[in-house]
This record gives structure tokens, C-alpha cells and sequence, in this order.
């Protein structure tokens, strides 16, 4: 378990994905089968049952390296976490070994419904020839809590890279009910699975911000205008009676949005639909952050699906048939589309509304109501273009509304990630709260690199203290922050969260007396919280 | 009386009116290590190991009246005998026993008991009372065997090169450094080191101690240059814009501290390697037991939780209050600044 234990070290404390992606490669290229697969199951969520309790993992250590409990606890308070402890105090191992993951795995599986002091044994036994790394995640997998932060991109990115198979068929590879128990690495990855291309999503085609006057695009007639949702880009693929949803970061996220698998039924024909997936409650979207919240859980459970009920916006139709109809002009896509939504006649399904307006003054009016309906302003489509992959200037264009904006004071700087650790990169600011101030946001974007090196150097001059890598900084530097949308938030001190919040400007010019307070926030949120 | 008494100014022997490793200024200084926080300045006169003086006379200037001592010889003042021997913490790193009409003490500076191929190695000295460190008396800390950790190193440094990357790990100047520049494998590749480090390597090597050759990295050379080599410099030279010249790096850090995951999340670099120059949980307990004292007095580290211990097996053991420090990551500031100021 050494090389997987060298893997996990590494992925638990680089940032980089290019270094993520090379450790996987190494790793897949190098490693036996079984134990490939059982790395996948474990980077997927998939990890074995708990066999035992940590609370008797810590006693059986305690007594092992014959130390009293009180040590015991103040060791754990040192170091945060139970198995890495109970890794670490236990005496060094005894024996040389170096047992493969699915050797470790199997032991663990072995001991399921086993009498205590059988599991004991072979723990015992197994911490005598396991060196730290192993010991640390043996215990995780035997407790069932073994947990990595890697996305499943990173996985499928690496594994399409070993295998030279395209991601997209990888990905619909280890979708869904597989056992790690019981298929081999040729049947989950190397495989041609016939259902497959079925899933096969088309590239997203993506939308650049309006940099031009409107005037200058011509005639009004020519466009077609919709809100701007702020959701989340979904590609929904119905085909043969399937159902598919892809995320803009090209993940298949079915299981996230469990409710829009009843639209696989509703019609006849294959079709591919562009869409926003939105929280929405009562013929109106809700807050973009309640929808951050659910897609961030693992797993959905029946609560989200009551509070942060989710609807499909389709505003595009990418395959009607069977058929790509990318190259015909978006107008007759629309018609198309129309008729999709018609037939499939379900609540989860809405078609996006065009905003009809005759001249761009009408549209720029419509624009300044976006925020009634959480919406970052309006899109606007040229009627005649095709649907193209990737960033192309031209056909769609987004005009945003100006974001919401508030003068704050800095109070920590942090040090980045990764590579940037070297500068002070992300910064907490806050408002006035009577007489003291009250921390509300971090921020990261928005300053010009000259800026940011005369703010490193400030703040290295200016710390109160440190802890780590931060550092408390005298309030004195006034920043104006701008940001989507506010909402009420019970994690945070101040009671609200800011959605893309980034620094606008540097406000040199102004003191700190002047910067705004928690009331003038409670005033945003209450207008457009 | 006791032999040795806890005084404001540091550790103290009032029948010979000398002090262990003081950190106010006094007349009679007997220094364990060339530490910043073990030897300070401002002292009437030191006294220190031979293989320790060459580097405590750079730190503190050429002018301080210093004499040096042959580890195991035997020094008289007013009926006090003092005696040297090794630590095995650093290059002249010494144990001082202090023996008054039959009674032994023994205050032990910084150690560490595994051999390490640079420094003198570590005796264990019988004694009536030590005075032992705890930077790492936790039961969390145990160290693997050095070849074991300078293969962790070699692998890193290996793959780094087959990258095209040069490999810059953090490391204390005086001690760890040095320790990594030898037992590293040289046929990787050179060997890199910031001017905190070379400026220590030069003294050793004057007096006549073997180290692998070193390249001093001094400004405007050429990136290609550093390119699959190995860089050694303090930690507080890795985190700042120091090593931004070498644009494709991996960056290492080694220390005792890297044992837990927390810390090393926290510290942020490519890579932790758990290398420490000083005793592990075993390495304490074991060298108390060795000492065969009844008394044990911890000065520095964890101090609380290992005097408890010591206390729960049966000793009689207190915590004294000295300013000596025991964070072997964020010391070094000062010899950087140092040696920027040479440079
Ligand atoms: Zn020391
Ligand atoms: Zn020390």
C-alpha cells in the first residue's frame, strides 16, 4: 500500500492540477489492476463498510504502545485527527512488507460480521508490519471514513490519458453501480460499455461579454434576447429512453439532479437540449446560493430535493431525432425546441422566455430589472448563427448588469495556494459594525499586479499577527468590493454570504471612516437577498 | 543548594558561578551548541566544545573572549568539574555534566541519539539530575532510520530532474543542512545552497570537515544552471520571492514537524520529509532511562506533557522555564537576513 499511500500524500496536499493529473497518470500507468480499481472505487466514493469503531481503534493503540489514555488525548489534540493519531503513537512496525491496496482491502472485507477479538488480532498484526502512511489509511478504510478531496475530472482525466480512451466515454464508464468486489480494470475502463455513445454529450457553446455599444450589433430584429440565468449549464440528453445530464465542467451530474430523470420517458424521439438548471420554487428561481449548498453535498438527500427543488430552463436544442442540428440557424433550432417542451409537458421543463423589445433602449430597461428575478442580466443571441463549440466571438453575447458594491476595510491577508505561496493573495475585509468591525467576505480577484505587489509589501510591514499563513493586518487600507448577490447566511458572523464577491477597486482616496457598515449590507440584503 | 539552579538569566552553577547556555548577557558562559537561541551575545566569556567554537565565533563575531574544550576533558572552577560530550544534534553539539563533591547533573542542550554521519555521536552520561530538551516529547513524533528518509529525498530529487526541475528544499543552515549535503545521493546531481547555508559551510569546511562540494547560488546566473540540481536553503528563504529564480521548482521541507499532516497541509510545500535533529518520543524516553537519574528537569518543547509522562512512570521530573526555542521551521529568519547583508 506504500505507492497508493504516496499517492493520497501527495493528492492531500498539492492544489495544482497539473501535478493531481501527473501523480494519477504515474500512479494507473504503474500499478496492478486490482489495485487500480479498487483506487478508482476509493477516489468515487466507493470505500468499504466500517468493521470497527475508531473508539476501539484508539484503545487497542493505546494499550499497544502502553501509554495512558491522557497522552493518548493530548496527542490527538495536537495533532486533529483520530486515525492519523492512533497511526502515529502506535510502535514503530516490526516487519518489512509492502502489501498492494486490495491486499489491505481484502484483509478489511474479510473481517466483516467477525467476532471482536478476531478483528483485533488482525489489526494488531496488521500495524506491526504497516509503516505510518499505511497504518493511517488502513485505519481510515477500517473505520469507513476514508475521504479524498479530488474531483472525479481529475480521475477520468487520468485515466483517459493512461488508456487513450476520450473522457467523455470514460466517464460514462464509471457512472453509475459498479463493485469494486467483483469487475476486473479491463471491464470498468478498457470496455466499450454499448450504451455508451449514448450518453455522448456536444461541446457547450459559450458566451462572451458584451463589449460593444448594442447600437453596433446591427438591428434589434436580428436578435434574440433571454435572461441570464445564474444556475447552473446542463446539457440534458434523452436518448433510446435514457437519460443523461451534463454539467458545463463536462461531469455527468445525474446523480445530483435526481428529479429530472422523469423527463426519459416523456418522449419519443432523441434529443439534446442547452439548458440552465435553476432552484425554483413557485414559478419563480430562487437564490443561486441555495443551489451552491446542495450541489456541494455528495450525496442528495430528500431534504434538498423539498427545499432547493430544481427546474430545467432549455434554451437551445442541439439533436432533434437522432439528428445534430447544430449547423441550422438558431430561429429554426427555437421552433424545434418549442415543440420538445410541448411534448414532454412537465414542470421540471421550461422553455426560456424571450424578452420582446423593439429597440435597445427597451432591452436596456428590461436589463435594469434583472435582479427582480435573480437573473446577472440578459443574453442576447444572433438569430441566424449556428451552435458552435468553444468561445467564439460574435453570435452570443452576454450584457451584464453592474454588480453590487461596498467600501470595505482589509483586516487579513493569506497567503495563496499551490505555487502562489509566496504572495498574499486573499484578503478578508469588513465593514463597520458600531464600534468595532465586523469581517464579512474574502476576496481574491480584481487587483492589478503592481497593486498587489505594494499590498505585500504593506501588509508585511503592517501585521499585528500571524497565525499560519495569515496574517492580521492594521485596518487601515479601503477597498470598494463588488459582488452578484447577497444572501442571508446562519454560517457567517456578519449573517450574510456574497456571491462572487472580488475587488473592484483600491480606494486610496478614502480613509477608513468611510467605509460602509453592516446595516448598509442588511440594507442590500433585504433588497435583493 | 542545588548544583545547577534556574535562574532569570539562564541554567546556573553558583559554586562556580558559570552558566549553561544563558540567554541574558553574564561573566562565565558555557555554551552546549552554536544555536542562536542556545549561544547569544553579550557575554564575558564563553566556553565550548572545539568542533562548536569555528561556528559560534562567526555567529557572534571573532572579538568574543571564547575558549574551546576536547570533548571528555575535565575543567575546574572552584571545585566544580565541567566535561563535554557529544549531543549528536549538531557538528561540536555537546552534553555539559557538571559534577560537585560526588553529585552528578547533566543539562543536555539540543540531541538527538541516532548517528547521523556529520555530527560526533551521542553518549548517554549517568548522572544524579537531567536536564533534558522536548521539542518533540509528544508520543506522535518517531523518526524513521536517516537512509530510509535520504531515499524519500533521493526519489524526489531524482524525479524532479527527470522533469526538468529543480528541487529546493528547505532545511535549518547550521545542522540539517549539512546533514542532507552529505547523505544525499551526489551522483543525482549539484548540489545548491543560499548563502545562509554556504556561509555556515565555509566554516566547517575551514576546520576541517569533510562536505560534499556546494555551489553557492548568487544573483543573475543563469536559470538553466539550477536545472535538476538540488537547493538547499532555511525555510524562511524558500517561502519568499528568493526562490522565484529558480521559475521550475519543486519545493521540499524537511523537518521533524512534518510528521503530522496538519502541519504539513499548513506549510504548503510540494513535499515534507520527517528528518529532525532532534530526539524522537523513543529517543527521550529511552535516554532518560540511560541516564539512570532520579531527577529530570525539561526545558524546552513539550515540556508539560512530557515531564507529566516521566512523572506517571516514576520519576520525580519538572518543567523549567528557559527562552530556548523550539521551532526548527521559523528560527532562521535571522541568519537569512544575515546573509543577504553579506552576501
Ligand atoms: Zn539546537
Ligand atoms: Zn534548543
Amino acid at each position: 500500500m506504500k505507492r497508493f499511500a504516496q499517492l493520497f500524500k501527495l493528492l492531500d496536499y498539492t492544489t495544482k492540477s497539473t501535478a493531481i493529473i501527473n501523480a494519477l497518470v504515474e500512479y494507473f500507468s504503474s500499478t496492478e489492476d486490482k489495485d487500480k480499481v479498487w483506487a478508482i472505487a476509493l477516489f468515487s466514493q466507493k470505500r468499504p463498510k466500517r468493521i470497527v469503531t475508531t473508539a476501539l481503534l484508539k484503545e487497542w493503540s493505546a494499550d499497544l504502545s502502553e501509554l495512558p489514555l491522557w497522552l493518548f488525548e493530548e496527542s490527538y489534540q495536537m495533532v486533529g485527527d483520530i486515525n492519523e493519531t492512533i497511526s502515529l503513537i502506535v510502535p514503530k512496525p516490526t516487519k518489512k512488507s509492502d502489501n498492494s491496496l486490495s491486499y489491505w482491502i481484502d484483509v478489511i472485507l474479510a473481517l466483516k460480521d467477525k467476532e471482536k477479538i478476531v478483528i483485533k488480532d488482525t489489526v494488531l498484526d496488521a500495524w506491526t508490519s504497516q509503516d505510518q502512511d499505511e497504518r493511517f489509511l488502513f485505519n481510515k478504510l477500517i473505520t469507513g471514513g476514508f475521504k479524498v478531496g479530488i474531483s472525479q475530472k481529475s480521475i477520468i482525466n487520468a485515466l483517459s490519458k493512461v488508456s487513450g480512451i476520450e473522457q467523455s466515454k470514460v466517464t460514462h464508464r464509471l457512472m453509475g453501480k459498479w463493485d469494486p468486489t467483483n469487475i476486473t480494470y479491463e471491464e470498468l475502463v478498457l470496455m466499450a460499455d454499448p450504451t455508451e455513445d449514448l450518453s455522448k454529450p456536444y461541446p457547450f457553446c459559450l458566451v462572451n461579454a458584451l463589449d460593444i455599444d448594442c447600437d453596433q450589433l446591427g438591428s434589434p430584429s436580428n436578435w434574440s434576447a433571454e435572461r441570464k440565468w445564474d444556475g447552473i449549464r446542463g446539457q440534458l440528453i434523452l436518448r433510446s429512453g435514457e437519460y443523461y445530464l451534463w454539467s458545463h465542467g463536462e461531469e455527468l451530474v445525474n446523480d445530483k439532479f435526481p428529479e429530472l430523470e422523469q423527463l426519459k420517458n416523456k418522449i419519443e424521439t432523441d434529443i439534446v437540449i442547452d439548458g440552465e438548471i435553476l432552484p425554483f420554487r413557485e414559478g419563480k428561481p430562487l437564490n443561486f446560493i441555495t443551489l451552491q449548498t446542495r450541489i456541494r453535498r455528495k450525496n442528495v438527500t430528500k431534504k434538498h430535493l423539498l427545499d432547493t427543488p430544481i427546474i430545467i430552463v432549455a434554451f437551445d436544442l442541439l439533436e432533434y431525432g437522432g439528428e445534430d442540428i447544430r449547423e441550422k440557424p438558431l430561429i429554426e433550432r427555437k421552433i424545434l425546441l418549442q415543440e420538445v417542451v410541448k411534448e414532454i409537458d412537465s414542470d421540471r421543463l421550461l422553455l426560456s422566455e424571450e424578452i420582446p423589445f423593439e429597440t435597445w433602449e427597451e432591452l436596456a430597461n428590461e436589463r435594469e430589472r434583472s435582479r427582480e428575478f435573480y437573473s446577472e442580466g440578459i443574453i442576447l443571441k444572433h438569430l441566424y448563427s449556428p451552435y458552435k463549440a468553444g468561445l467564439i466571438k460574435g453570435d452570443w453575447r452576454k450584457w451584464q448588469i453592474d454588480p453590487l458594491t461596498i467600501n470595505a476595510v482589509m483586516i487579513y491577508a493569506q497567503r495563496g495556494n499551490g505555487r502562489n505561496t509566496k504572495l498574499y493573495t486573499e484578503f478578508t475585509f469588513a465593514v463597520k459594525d458600531g464600534e468595532r468591525l465586523m469581517p464579512f467576505t474574502k476576496a481574491s480577484y480584481g487587483l492589478k499586479e503592481e497593486e498587489l505587489k505594494e499590498i505585500n509589501e504593506w501588509v508585511k510591514k503592517n501585521t499585528l499577527e500571524r497565525f499560519g499563513p495569515v496574517r492580521s493586518v492594521n485596518p487601515e487600507l479601503v477597498f470598494e468590493l463588488a459582488f452578484e448577490g447577497i444572501a442571508k447566511s446562519a454560517r457567517h458572523k456578519s449573517g450574510v454570504t456574497l456571491r462572487l464577491p472580488r475587488i473592484k477597486q483600491w480606494r486610496k482616496d478614502k480613509p477608513k471612516s468611510e467605509i460602509n457598515s453592516l446595516e448598509d449590507l442588511n440594507v442590500l440584503l433585504n433588497e435583493f437577498g | 543548594m542545588q548544583l545547577i539552579e534556574f535562574r532569570e538569566e539562564g541554567l546556573f552553577v553558583p559554586q562556580a558561578d558559570v552558566y549553561i547556555d544563558p540567554w541574558k548577557p553574564v561573566n562565565k558562559a558555557f555554551i552546549t551548541h552554536g544555536h542562536s537561541d542556545h549561544s547569544r551575545s553579550g557575554n564575558k566569556s564563553y566556553v565550548c566544545t572545539h568542533s562548536a567554537l569555528p561556528v559560534i565565533k562567526h555567529r557572534l563575531g571573532s572579538h568574543i573572549n571564547a575558549k574551546g574544550i576536547e570533548y571528555g576533558e575535565e575543567m575546574s572552577v572552584n571545585g566544580v568539574k565541567f566535561s563535554f560530550y557529544p549531543a549528536g544534534h549538531i557538528i561540536g553539539s555537546a552534553q555539559i555534566r557538571v559534577e560537585y563533591k560526588g553529585e552528578v547533573w547533566v543539562a543536555s542542550g539540543d540531541y538527538k541519539t541516532t548517528p547521523d554521519g556529520v555530527s560526533e555521536d551521542f553518549e548517554p552520561i549517568i548522572c544524579n539530575t537531567f536536564i533534558t530538551e522536548s521539542t518533540f516529547g509528544m508520543p506522535v513524533f518517531k523518526w524513521k532510520p536517516q537512509s530510509v528518509v535520504m531515499d524519500e529525498i533521493n526519489d524526489w530529487w531524482r524525479s524532479n530532474k527527470e522533469q526538468g526541475r529543480v528541487s529546493v528544499l528547505a532545511a535549518y543552515s547550521l545542522g540539517k543542512a549539512q546533514r542532507i549535503i552529505n547523505n544525499v545521493d551526489h551522483s543525482i546531481g549539484k548540489i545548491f545552497t543560499h548563502g545562509a547555508v554556504e556561509n555556515v559551510n565555509e566554516v566547517i569546511r575551514r576546520q576541517g570537515v569533510h562536505l560534499h562540494e556546494t555551489i553557492r547560488v548568487v544573483q543573475g546566473q543563469k536559470q538553466s544552471m539550477y536545472t535538476g540540481g538540488l537547493v538547499i536553503a532555511p525555510p524562511s528563504a524558500v517561502d519568499s520571492v528568493w526562490s522565484n529564480k529558480f521559475k521550475d521548482f519543486s519545493s521540499g521541507i524537511a523537518s521533524g514537524w512534518m510528521a503530522v499532516r496538519g502541519t504539513r497541509r499548513r506549510r504548503s510545500a510540494d513535499r515534507g520529509f520527517i528528518l529532525s535533529d532532534h530526539a524522537d518520543w523513543d529517543e527521550l524516553v529511552g535516554t532518560v532511562k540511560a541516564t539512570e537519574a532520579e531527577r529530570i528537569y525539561v526545558t524546552h518543547g513539550y515540556t508539560d506533557v512530557f515531564s507529566k509522562y516521566l512523572s506517571s512512570i516514576g520519576y520525580y521530573s519538572a518543567v523549567v522555564n528557559t527562552e530556548y526555542t523550539s521551532d526548527e521551521l521559523n528560527t532562521v529568519a535571522e541568519d537569512v537576513e544575515e546573509a543577504n547583508g553579506i552576501k
